[in-house]
C-alpha cells in the first residue's frame, strides 16, 4: 500500500438541518481498497458523494494529494465513479460509452481506440462494442460502467453499491473480478456496500458507518475478531452480546460466572458488552460444560445448524455442525480467545439477543441501499 | 376478449368523426363538382397552388424553429428548477391556453395594427408607425404565439425523464457545464426535439386564420384557401383535393422527422 492520498478531515454534513455526516475523519491509501460500509442511511453514499465532487460538505476539508479539493468540481477531479445502476448514457453504443471521457479529454482516436480495445479486455466485453447498452444484461452493463470510469485512468475509482442489482451467483463473479482489477491496475478504491461479506471479502480497509459517524475502521480481519461495539459486532456477521462486569485485567463476569479472556485496560468492575461469535461455540455434555441450556430450535443452514440455546432466559444462536435435538440440555465451553470485551456504547443493548430470532431473520435483515 | 370493449367508444368516435368525414374527403377530391362523376381534375390543381403550399410549408418551418430555439431553453429551465417551481412554471405556460385561439390572435392585431397598441407607444416616442401586420413576419409571430406551448410541454416531458445520474456521470468522465449539455442534454432530448417540432409544425401548416388576420393576401396559407374552397368559393371537391394532398405532405414530414427519433429509445410520435 502507498501513501496517504485522500484525506478527510471533521466532515459534516447537512441536509435541511438534518445531520446525515457527523465528524468523519479518515484517510486513504494510494492503491488501497477501501470499504464504506453500513445500512441505508448511514452516511457511506454521502461520503462517497463528497470524495467524487456531487456534494459540497457543510463543514470540514476533503484534502487530495494534501491538496484542498472541497470546492473543486467533479470534472476537474482525478477521480472517476461507478454509479449505483450504472447510469450508462442510453443514446450511446457500448464503445462510445468507453470512449465518452478520454474524447472529453480530447486524445486522438487512435490512443482512444488502443485504450477501449485495452479495457473491453479487461472486462471481458470484445465483440459487444457496437451493442447499445440497453440491449445488454446487467452484468454486462455494469463491466461497461466499470471500463467507462476506468478507461480514464483515474487515482481513484469510486463505486457506488456496483453490484447491488447483479443476482447473488455474477456478485460472487464480479467481486472477484473486481478484486483482480483492482490489483492488476493498482488504482485506489473506495467502495460503498451494506453487504458485510462482500466488504469482508474484498477490501484492504473497512470503515462501519452508522448514523453518520464511523464506528470502527481496519482490515477486515479486525473488524470481524475484534469489533469496537455493539453496532459492528453485529452488523458484521453474527454476535451474541451479553452484559458483563470487567473483574480485572483478563477476566470477565457474566451469568454470574468469572470467564478468563484476553482483554485488558478497562476500570475495575466495568460494566461491558461481552461478544461471543456464533462459530466460536462449541457444545460439551451438559455436566463439562460452562453453562448450561436448552436446545429451544434448530435451522439447517447447509454449511451449518443454526441452533438457538436458552441460557437462564437469555437466548444465544450457535452455528455448530452438530446436531441437537430440540428440548436437549446441552453444555457450552468457552475458550479465553472465543470471549471478546467491548466498551459500553450507545449501542448496547440493542443487538446481539436472539429471543425474537426466526429463520427469516437474515432475509429481514436485507436492504436495499437507495439513499441520500 | 373484455378489454376489447373499453374501445368501444374511442373507435365509435373515430369512425363517426375521422374515418367517415374521411371518406368523404376522399370522394369529394375525387369526383367532378358539376356532374359528380370520377376525375382527377381536383388533383391537377396542384401546380397552381404550389407556391401556396410552399410558402405554407416554409411560414410553419420557421414557426417551428423558432418555437424550438425560444422554448428549449424554457423547457430546460422548468425541467432543472425545483419541484415547487415547476408546478408554477408549467402552469404559467398553460395560462394562454386557457384563452380561445381566435382572442389571442385578435389582440395581436389590435397590438400590431398600424393605429395599433405598439405603433401608437412609438408614435409618442417621436418614432414613424412601423409595418407591423400584414407580413410574413406578423404571421410567423402569430403562430410562435400560438403553438409554443406545444414546443415546451413534450420537451419537457423528455427532458424530466433525464436521469440526473446521466448528469454526474458525465460531469465524472470530465465535461464542464457545457459539454454535459451539448454531449448529454441535448442528444437526450432529441425525441422531445422531433416531438415538438412535429406538434408545431402540423397544426402551423395547416391553419387558417392566423394569416387572415394577421398576414396579407401575399402570405396566404393552404389552410386559408381550403377554407374559402368551402366557405366562399363554394369548390368543395378543390378544397378536398387540396386537403388531400395536405395530408399526404404531413406524413411525410411526419415520417421524416421520425427518422431521426428511430434509433433512439422511446420514440414520440403524434
Amino acid at each position: 500500500m502507498g501513501k496517504e492520498l485522500i484525506r478527510l478531515t471533521n466532515l459534516t454534513m447537512d441536509f435541511d438541518g438534518e445531520r446525515v455526516l457527523d465528524g468523519i475523519n479518515l484517510y486513504i491509501n494510494d492503491h488501497e481498497f477501501l470499504t464504506l460500509l453500513g445500512p441505508s442511511g448511514c452516511g457511506k453514499t454521502t461520503t462517497l458523494r463528497i470524495i467524487g465532487g456531487f456534494l459540497t460538505p457543510t463543514a470540514g476539508e476533503v484534502l487530495f494529494d494534501g491538496q484542498r479539493i472541497n470546492d473543486v468540481p467533479p470534472y476537474r477531479r482525478k477521480i472517476n465513479t461507478v454509479f449505483q445502476r450504472y447510469a450508462l448514457f442510453p443514446h450511446l453504443d457500448v464503445y462510445d460509452n468507453i470512449a465518452f471521457g478520454l474524447r472529453i479529454a480530447k486524445l486522438d482516436e487512435l490512443e482512444i481506440d488502443r485504450r477501449v480495445q485495452e479495457m473491453l479486455d479487461i472486462v471481458s466485453l470484445r465483440g459487444f462494442e457496437n451493442r447499445r447498452v440497453t440491449q445488454l444484461s446487467g452484468g454486462q452493463q455494469q463491466r461497461v460502467a466499470i471500463a467507462r470510469a476506468l478507461v480514464n485512468q483515474p487515482k481513484v475509482l469510486l463505486l457506488d453499491e456496483p453490484l447491488g442489482a447483479l443476482d447473488l451467483r455474477l456478485r460472487k463473479d464480479m467481486q472477484n473480478e473486481l478484486k483482480r482489477i483492482q490489483q492488476a491496475l493498482g488504482i485506489t478504491f473506495i467502495y460503498v456496500t451494506h453487504d458485510q461479506e462482500e466488504a469482508l471479502s474484498m477490501s484492504d480497509t473497512i470503515v462501519v458507518m452508522d448514523k453518520g459517524r464511523i464506528q470502527q475502521i481496519g482490515r477486515p480481519e479486525d473488524i470481524y475478531n475484534e469489533p469496537k461495539n455493539a453496532f459492528v459486532a453485529d452488523f458484521i456477521g453474527e454476535s451474541n452480546i451479553l452484559d458483563g462486569v470487567m473483574i480485572e485485567d483478563y477476566v470477565v463476569e457474566f451469568f454470574g460466572r468469572k470467564f478468563q479472556c484476553l482483554d485488558k485496560g478497562f476500570a475495575p468492575r466495568e460494566p461491558v458488552d461481552v461478544v461471543i461469535r456464533p462459530e466460536d461455540i462449541d457444545f460439551v455434555p451438559a455436566v463439562q460444560g460452562d453453562l448450561t441450556g436448552t436446545v429451544t430450535s434448530i435451522t439447517f443452514k447447509g454449511m451449518q445448524y443454526d441452533i438457538i440455546v436458552d441460557f437462564k432466559g437469555f437466548k444465544w444462536l450457535i452455528q455448530t455442525t452438530d446436531y441437537q435435538s430440540v428440548g436437549s440440555r446441552v453444555g457450552i465451553r468457552l475458550n479465553p480467545e472465543d470471549i471478546h470485551v467491548m466498551k459500553k456504547s450507545e449501542y448496547s443493548g440493542l443487538f446481539g439477543d436472539y429471543s425474537s430470532y426466526s429463520a427469516e431473520y437474515d432475509e429481514i435483515g436485507e436492504e436495499d441501499g437507495d439513499e441520500a | 376478449m373484455k378489454r376489447n370493449r373499453l374501445l368501444w367508444p374511442y373507435v365509435a368516435w373515430m369512425t363517426l368523426f375521422t374515418l367517415i368525414p374521411l371518406g368523404v374527403v376522399f370522394y369529394y377530391a375525387f369526383t367532378d363538382s358539376l356532374t359528380g362523376a370520377f376525375t382527377l381534375e381536383n388533383l391537377s390543381h396542384l401546380e397552381t397552388y404550389l407556391p401556396i403550399f410552399l410558402r405554407s410549408i416554409f411560414l410553419s418551418l420557421a414557426s417551428s424553429a423558432i418555437c424550438l430555439v425560444v422554448g428549449y431553453p424554457v423547457a430546460y429551465t422548468i425541467a432543472t428548477a425545483r419541484p415547487s417551481r415547476q408546478r408554477l412554471l408549467s402552469m404559467l405556460l398553460m395560462l394562454p391556453m386557457c384563452m380561445s385561439f381566435l382572442l389571442r390572435t385578435l389582440a395581436w392585431v389590435a397590438m400590431l395594427e398600424d393605429t395599433g397598441i405598439l405603433n401608437q407607444f412609438l408614435s409618442r416616442l417621436g418614432i414613424a408607425p412601423l409595418p407591423l401586420i400584414r407580413n410574413s413576419g406578423a404571421v410567423i409571430l402569430g403562430m410562435v404565439y400560438n403553438y409554443l406551448p406545444y414546443m415546451i410541454m413534450p420537451l419537457y416531458t423528455v427532458m424530466m425523464k433525464i436521469d440526473p445520474r446521466l448528469i454526474e456521470a458525465a460531469q465524472d468522465l470530465g465535461c464542464n457545464n457545457r459539454q454535459v449539455f451539448t454531449r448529454v442534454t441535448l442528444p437526450l432530448s432529441v425525441p422531445g426535439i422531433v416531438s415538438g417540432l412535429t406538434m408545431v409544425f402540423v397544426p402551423a401548416v395547416s391553419t387558417f386564420y392566423i394569416s387572415q388576420k394577421l398576414g396579407s393576401t401575399g402570405t396566404t396559407m393552404i389552410g386559408d384557401v381550403i377554407e374559402s374552397q368551402f366557405k366562399t368559393a363554394y369548390n368543395p371537391n378543390l378544397g378536398a383535393a387540396l386537403s388531400l394532398i395536405m395530408m399526404v405532405l404531413i406524413f411525410l414530414c411526419v415520417g421524416f422527422m421520425n427518422r431521426f427519433t428511430d434509433q433512439e429509445e422511446g420514440v414520440m410520435t403524434l
